[in-house]
C-alpha cells in the first residue's frame, strides 16, 4: 500500500458476527452491528450491551411463561414498500385497561440507509410505523398532521415485557412510556412520551397475507380477531358511494317514470255515469255497457269508480270481456267512505273513488258487464265507470326505488356498527343502544 | 481553491485540508488531533479507537443538497445513554459549511446561525415552543450526552469536550433545530430533515450483504 493511500476509516464487517453470551455461554449473533445497542440472549434472556466487544450484562430479566415467539423469525429478510429490511429484534409491550392486560409485539426493522422501521402486531392486526420528520399538532381529542386530522383513540402507558434480538436504542424490560394514538384509518399517529424524549411515530394499517408474502413466510397470517383501531372499514369507503350511486339511480327513476308518464297513451276508452237505487230487485242491477275498443300492443287497462257515498257503501262486480274471443277478467271493487267526529274529533274512512289495473289485455273490442250492490238502507247512490288503456304502473318505480335504497341503507349500518366496534375499545366508547352489550 | 498542505508534527504524514476554513483535523495515520495555528499544526490529542459505527455516510461521501453539492469533510460522534449519533460536518460547493447529521439513518441538514436570546440549558423542557426566522419549533427531546470521538477535519476545535447538552426541536413542517449548550453561549443550528435517498449520495459506505 503506497502511504499516499490512507487506511479505510472503517473496513467493512461481516455481515453477522458471532459471539458468545458472558453469562450462559451461548451463541449470539448480531446482524444490525453498528446499529444495535443492545442484543437479547435468546438462552438466558440477559440483554447485552452490542457495543461492548465482551458484550456487557445489562440486564437480565424473567421470560414469561409460554413466552410469545416471534411470527417472524430474527434475522427473516423482506421487501416492504420497495425497500429490503431484516427483523433484528422482538419486544412485546402491554397495557392495563381497567385491570385487563393487552399485548402487543414489536419487530425492529433493519436497513443499514434507511431509517429503523417497525411493525406491530395485535390480535392478528399489522401495522408498519415509520417515525414523523413533522411534528404534528394536537388540539383537545385531535391530532394535526400533514394537513389531515386524526382522532384521539386512546391513551396509556405502555411496559416493555419482553425481548428479544437486537435493538437500536436501550431497550430494559421493565421500561415504561405514556402513549397517545390518534386515528385516521388506514393510518394510526402515536406519541410516546418519556421524561426526556417524545416521538412521534405514523402507522400504517396492513394485512396479515401482506407481510407473509413481503417476508416469504411459510403458513398463512393468525387470523385479524375483532376490529382494531385504525383497521379500515370494509364498508365506510363505500357509503358515500352507494348513496350517490342511489341518488344518481333514483333522479333515472324519476326521469324514468316522467318519461313513461308522457309516452303512455292514457287514452279514456270508456266513460259513463249510473245511478243505482236502493232496494231494486238484485236481479235487474246487472247489466252490460257499450262496447269499446282498447288499441294498441297488449297493455294493462285502468278501471276507476267513483260513487256518490256518503257514510255508506256500494260493491261493484264487474267483468272486462273481450266480445271477439269471450275472454272475460273478473274482478269485484268496493268503494265506501264513512266519516264523523268523535271523542278524537273527526275521522274518515275509505274513499269515494276506486282504481284497479289490469295488466296484460291485448287490444280488440270490450265490454263491461257490472252488476252494483248497494245497501239497501240507502237512498239511491250514483256512480261513474271509467276505463283507461295504457297507464303508467308507478308501484314498480317503487319497488325499484325501494331495492336500491334498502341496501344502501344495509350497507350504511354495516358501516356504522363497524366504527362502534372501533371505538368500542377506545377511550371514547360510542353510547350503548339499548342493553345488548355488557 | 488552493489546499493547504502541512505534515503531521507526530508522524510526519502528509496532512492536506479539503477546506480551507477547518481549523481542526485528525491525521489519519495516527490518530492525532492537530490544531492549525498561523504557522503550523499542533497536536492536542489523540483520538480513541472509533467504536463500530453504523452510519453510512464517511469521509469524502458526496451528496446535493438544494442543488448545491457538499462532501463530507469531519464528524463528531456523539453519545447518549440510549445510543449515538454522527454529526457529519459537510461543505456545500459555495464554501458554506453546515452539518449532516445521523441519529439511526433519521438524516437532518442544519446550519449554524448567529441568534441572541437563545435560553439557557437550565431553561429548556420538553414540549417547549420556540420561533426563529418565523418559524416555529417545538422542543421534543433533550440529550444530555458526551463526546465521543472525531474524525477529519472541522470547522472548530473540538477535542476536550465530555459532557454536552443538546436540546433538539421539530416543526410541523419537517424543519429542525438544535440548541447546543456545549459552549458557554448556547448555540443554534437551523436546518431540516432530509431522506436519504434524495441526497443523492456518493462514496457511501459499503456494508457486506446490502
Amino acid at each position: 500500500m503506497s502511504a499516499a493511500t490512507p487506511p479505510l476509516s472503517n473496513p467493512p464487517k461481516p455481515q453477522a458476527k458471532a459471539l458468545n453470551c458472558p453469562q450462559c455461554g451461548a451463541a449470539i449473533t448480531l446482524r444490525a452491528l453498528g446499529h444495535a445497542e443492545t442484543v437479547v440472549c435468546e438462552s438466558c434472556h440477559s440483554i447485552l450491551d452490542a457495543k461492548d466487544p465482551n458484550l456487557q450484562i445489562l440486564q437480565k430479566f424473567e421470560a414469561i411463561a409460554g413466552a410469545d415467539r416471534p411470527l417472524i423469525p430474527l434475522g427473516t429478510r423482506g421487501k416492504l414498500r420497495g425497500t429490503d429490511y431484516e427483523v433484528i429484534g422482538f419486544q412485546r409491550r402491554s397495557i392495563q385497561v381497567e385491570g385487563i392486560s393487552y399485548h402487543w409485539h414489536e419487530y425492529v426493522l433493519f436497513n443499514p440507509y434507511k431509517p429503523i422501521r417497525y411493525l406491530t402486531e395485535y390480535n392478528g392486526h399489522w401495522n408498519d410505523i415509520s417515525v414523523c420528520k413533522e411534528l404534528p399538532v394536537t388540539q383537545f381529542a385531535s391530532a394535526n398532521y400533514l394537513g389531515e386530522v386524526y382522532k384521539h383513540f386512546q391513551s396509556s402507558d405502555a411496559t416493555t415485557d419482553y425481548v428479544l434480538g437486537e435493538f437500536p436504542w436501550q431497550v430494559r424490560v421493565g421500561e415504561h412510556a405514556a402513549v397517545a394514538e390518534y386515528v385516521k384509518p388506514p393510518r394510526v399517529l402515536s406519541a410516546e412520551k418519556t421524561a426526556n424524549e417524545v416521538t412521534w411515530s405514523l402507522g400504517e394499517y396492513t394485512y396479515g397475507a401482506d407481510i407473509w408474502k413481503s417476508f416469504n413466510l411459510p403458513g398463512s397470517p393468525p387470523e385479524a380477531v375483532g376490529v382494531y383501531e385504525n383497521q379500515p372499514s370494509p364498508v365506510s369507503e363505500n357509503v358515500k358511494g352507494i348513496w350517490a350511486a342511489f341518488l344518481a339511480f333514483a333522479i333515472f327513476l324519476l326521469l324514468l317514470m316522467a318519461g313513461f308518464d308522457v309516452i303512455s297513451n292514457k287514452g279514456t276508452a270508456f266513460e259513463s255515469s249510473y245511478r243505482l237505487n236502493a232496494g231494486e230487485p238484485r236481479g235487474e242491477a246487472s247489466f252490460v255497457t257499450d262496447v269499446f275498443n282498447l288499441e294498441g300492443r297488449t297493455s294493462n287497462v285502468e278501471v276507476s269508480t267513483s260513487a256518490g257515498v256518503d257514510n255508506s257503501w256500494i260493491y261493484l262486480n264487474y267483468a272486462l270481456i273481450n266480445q271477439d274471443t269471450g275472454q272475460a277478467w273478473d274482478f269485484g271493487r268496493e268503494v265506501s267512505y264513512y266519516h264523523g267526529y268523535d271523542s278524537d274529533g273527526s275521522w274518515s274512512e275509505g274513499s269515494t273513488k276506486d282504481t284497479v289495473v289490469i295488466p296484460s289485455v291485448p287490444a280488440g273490442h270490450y265490454y263491461l258487464r257490472i252488476e252494483p250492490e248497494v245497501d239497501p238502507k240507502h237512498p239511491p247512490t250514483a256512480y261513474s265507470v271509467q276505463v283507461k288503456r295504457d297507464v303508467p304502473v308507478l308501484g314498480f318505480f317503487g319497488i325499484a326505488f325501494l331495492a336500491l335504497l334498502l341496501p344502501a341503507i344495509a350497507i350504511t349500518w354495516r358501516s356504522i356498527n363497524f366504527e362502534r366496534m372501533r371505538w368500542a375499545e377506545s377511550d371514547h366508547p360510542p353510547i350503548k343502544i339499548g342493553n345488548s352489550e355488557e | 481553491m488552493t489546499q493547504p498542505v502541512s505534515n503531521c508534527p507526530n508522524c510526519g504524514a502528509k496532512i492536506v485540508f479539503q477546506w480551507s476554513s477547518s481549523v481542526q483535523t485528525v491525521c489519519q495515520y495516527c490518530k492525532s488531533i492537530l490544531v492549525r495555528t498561523n504557522v503550523d499544526l499542533k497536536k492536542v490529542g489523540q483520538v480513541a479507537d472509533l467504536p463500530p459505527d453504523s452510519s453510512p455516510i464517511q469521509l469524502n461521501t458526496e451528496g446535493i443538497y438544494r442543488n448545491k453539492a457538499f462532501v463530507v469533510g469531519g464528524r463528531i460522534l456523539y453519545e447518549y445513554d440510549q445510543g449515538g449519533w454522527n454529526e457529519w460536518h459537510i461543505t456545500m460547493n459555495d464554501g458554506t459549511s453546515a452539518w449532516l447529521s445521523d441519529a439511526q439513518n433519521e438524516f437532518a441538514i442544519s446550519f449554524a446561525t448567529n441568534t441572541a436570546g437563545l435560553p439557557a440549558s437550565t431553561q429548556v423542557k420538553v414540549g417547549q415552543q420556540y420561533s426563529w426566522n418565523n418559524q416555529h419549533y417545538t422542543l421534543t427531546v433533550i440529550t444530555p450526552a458526551h463526546y465521543r470521538g472525531v474524525e477529519g477535519e472541522l470547522p472548530f476545535q473540538y477535542w476536550d469536550k465530555t459532557d454536552v447538552t443538546f436540546a433538539d426541536l421539530r416543526s410541523e413542517t419537517g424543519k429542525f433545530a438544535t440548541l447546543d449548550f456545549s459552549d458557554e453561549q448556547p448555540a443554534l443550528y437551523l436546518g431540516e430533515f432530509v431522506e436519504f435517498d434524495d441526497l443523492k449520495l456518493k462514496n457511501l459506505r459499503s456494508f457486506k450483504g446490502w
